[in-house]
């Protein structure tokens, strides 16, 4: 018997095999929201240095429709980005008190929490409400 | 007892005969209580004798009936027929080359099994009149789910950065080695370094987490995993930029 | 074997991932705000820019530009590696520099404020 080993190379399609790998993807391409709101902080701050009708001027470009659709989309990528990151924390740093170790759901949950009461914080005291 | 008739569609692959595998249909009567190893053995037993593949306890302990069912990594002697509807599709362990059928090549995942040097390096020997290594259940805990990993490769069969880059380690080895770098009685973390935080170490690894999902043993390489980088990080960063912390 | 440098790229990646999860969802919720023509009260000129000539915040913003931009890039390279693009140095040496770039770009404007 001559042995004749069958090699299947792997393309990028494993990413549609399973619906795990296209929440990895949806996971990692909050990179590119992020990355393209952060040019926007960029250039608001660009603005800012500029004076005051510069940065009126800036505010009243980020009235579109367009806008409001980048922000909105952007928002739900880095909120999924949160989610997976905070949920997956645990594996990476678990914390073993005495013998046990902490459950992941406290960590995360300590995680998710900290989130929520920075989010409101920054909130307040830019006077959103 | 409840009998029914599955539709089972094997890859087919005979290294002297076929240019590239083939689907072949097997019509199975089988019992409510089966697994896909039952129905593999009954045509190996009635239907076809020419048909290969690896099993051996049936009880998810030795780690040999890994194969893809309808696309997912499994143990076929612990997935149940009656959890599927329509045909089911066989097909040897993704991203690794087939010997025959349903057989796979594993000489590279035994050679990377090697490579992390999966055994115990004392820090200092010590004599055996010395007596017995000891340990606290607290730093047993610490590392045991990960001796808990029976080799099935189904981690690899998941991992879509061991199927784009072969060279990669891979998570069952690598978290063999976090098992011995996290035991109290080992001091091998640095003679494994080499292998560990090599360029095909952890650092191929990004987190997509498949290979916690389909271990069949829940030793979630994953975790071990960003472990090992979290610890190489810190360990690159006191070594360039904090030399005095240089023990 | 030699040993990776990665840590260099993934120590930045690690932090900034975490920043970004704690922080940029809300950041956006401002910037949001001020796209449907409700801005906050901080983003007024005169509040925003006494904030920002802090010389802490000032660091803050500029770390806050770095870490964002270093962790998006970061996984921008893997996800193209990913998806197919082999020419994992190339992309590295790009996404890299476009994140110094920002960072440099940031830490200009903010020196002038």
């Amino acid at each position: 018997m001559s042995r004749r080993p069958y090699v299947r190379e792997e393309s990028w399609r494993w990413v549609l095999r399973h619906p795990r790998y296209l929440r990895y993807m949806a996971r990692e391409f909050s990179c590119l929201f992020i990355g393209a709101w952060t040019f926007l902080l960029i250039v608001g701050l660009k603005r800012l240095a500029e004076g005051p009708q510069a940065w009126e001027a800036f505010l009243a470009a980020l009235r579109s429709p367009l806008s409001v659709t980048f922000h909105v989309v952007a928002l739900a990528f880095a909120v999924y980005h949160s989610i997976t990151w905070f949920n997956l924390t645990p594996k990476a740093l678990p914390l073993q008190l005495g013998e046990s170790f902490v459950p992941d759901r406290l960590v995360s949950g300590a995680h998710f929490l900290g989130w929520g009461v920075l989010s409101a914080a920054v909130l307040w005291l830019a006077g959103a409400f | 007892m409840s009998e029914r008739t599955i539709e089972l569609e094997v890859l087919r692959y005979h290294p002297e005969k076929d240019a590239q595998p083939h689907w072949q249909r097997y019509s199975v009567a089988c019992r409510e209580e089966w697994v896909v190893l039952d129905a593999l053995n009954h045509v190996k037993e009635t239907i076809d004798p020419t048909l290969s593949y690896r099993w051996s306890c049936h009880m998810a302990v030795c780690g040999s009936c890994g194969m893809m069912v309808n696309g997912e990594p499994k143990l076929a002697c612990k997935t149940f027929l009656r959890d599927y509807a329509g045909p089911i599709r066989v097909e040897p362990l993704a991203h690794f080359p087939i010997e025959r059928d349903l057989v796979t090549v594993i000489d590279d995942f035994m050679d990377k099994l090697k490579r992390v040097k999966p055994w115990l390096i004392p820090a200092e020997a010590k004599a055996i009149e010395a007596g017995e290594y000891r340990q606290t259940p607290a730093q047993l805990k610490r590392y045991k789910q990960y001796t808990l990993c029976i080799n099935c490769m189904l981690c690899y069969a998941a991992c879509p950065e061991y199927g784009i880059i072969p060279k990669f380690i891979g998570p069952a080895a690598l978290s063999l080695a976090h098992r011995y770098n996290a035991d109290s009685r080992d001091g091998g973390r640095e003679a494994r370094r080499d292998e560990v935080a090599a360029y095909e170490g952890v650092w191929e690894c990004s987190f997509t987490g498949a290979c916690s999902e389909v271990c069949p043993e829940h030793v979630d390489p994953a975790a071990a995993l960003q472990q090992e980088k979290i610890e190489n990080t810190v360990d690159w960063y006191q070594a360039h930029l904090m030399p005095w912390l240089k023990k | 074997m030699a040993r990776s440098r990665k840590p260099i790229v993934w120590g930045p990646f690690a932090a900034g991932g975490t920043l970004t999860a704690f922080l940029t969802p809300v950041l956006m919720v401002l910037t949001l705000l001020a796209a449907l023509g409700h801005a906050p009260e901080l983003l007024a000129y005169d509040r925003l820019h006494a904030l920002a000539g802090h010389w802490i915040v000032k660091g803050a913003l500029a770390g806050t530009v770095f870490l964002s931009l270093w962790s998006a890039a970061h996984r921008l390279r893997i996800t193209c590696y990913d998806l197919g693009v082999r020419a994992d140095t190339r992309v590295a040496v790009l996404v890299y520099a476009a994140a110094l770039a920002g960072t440099g770009a940031a830490v200009l404007y903010l020196l002038r404020i």
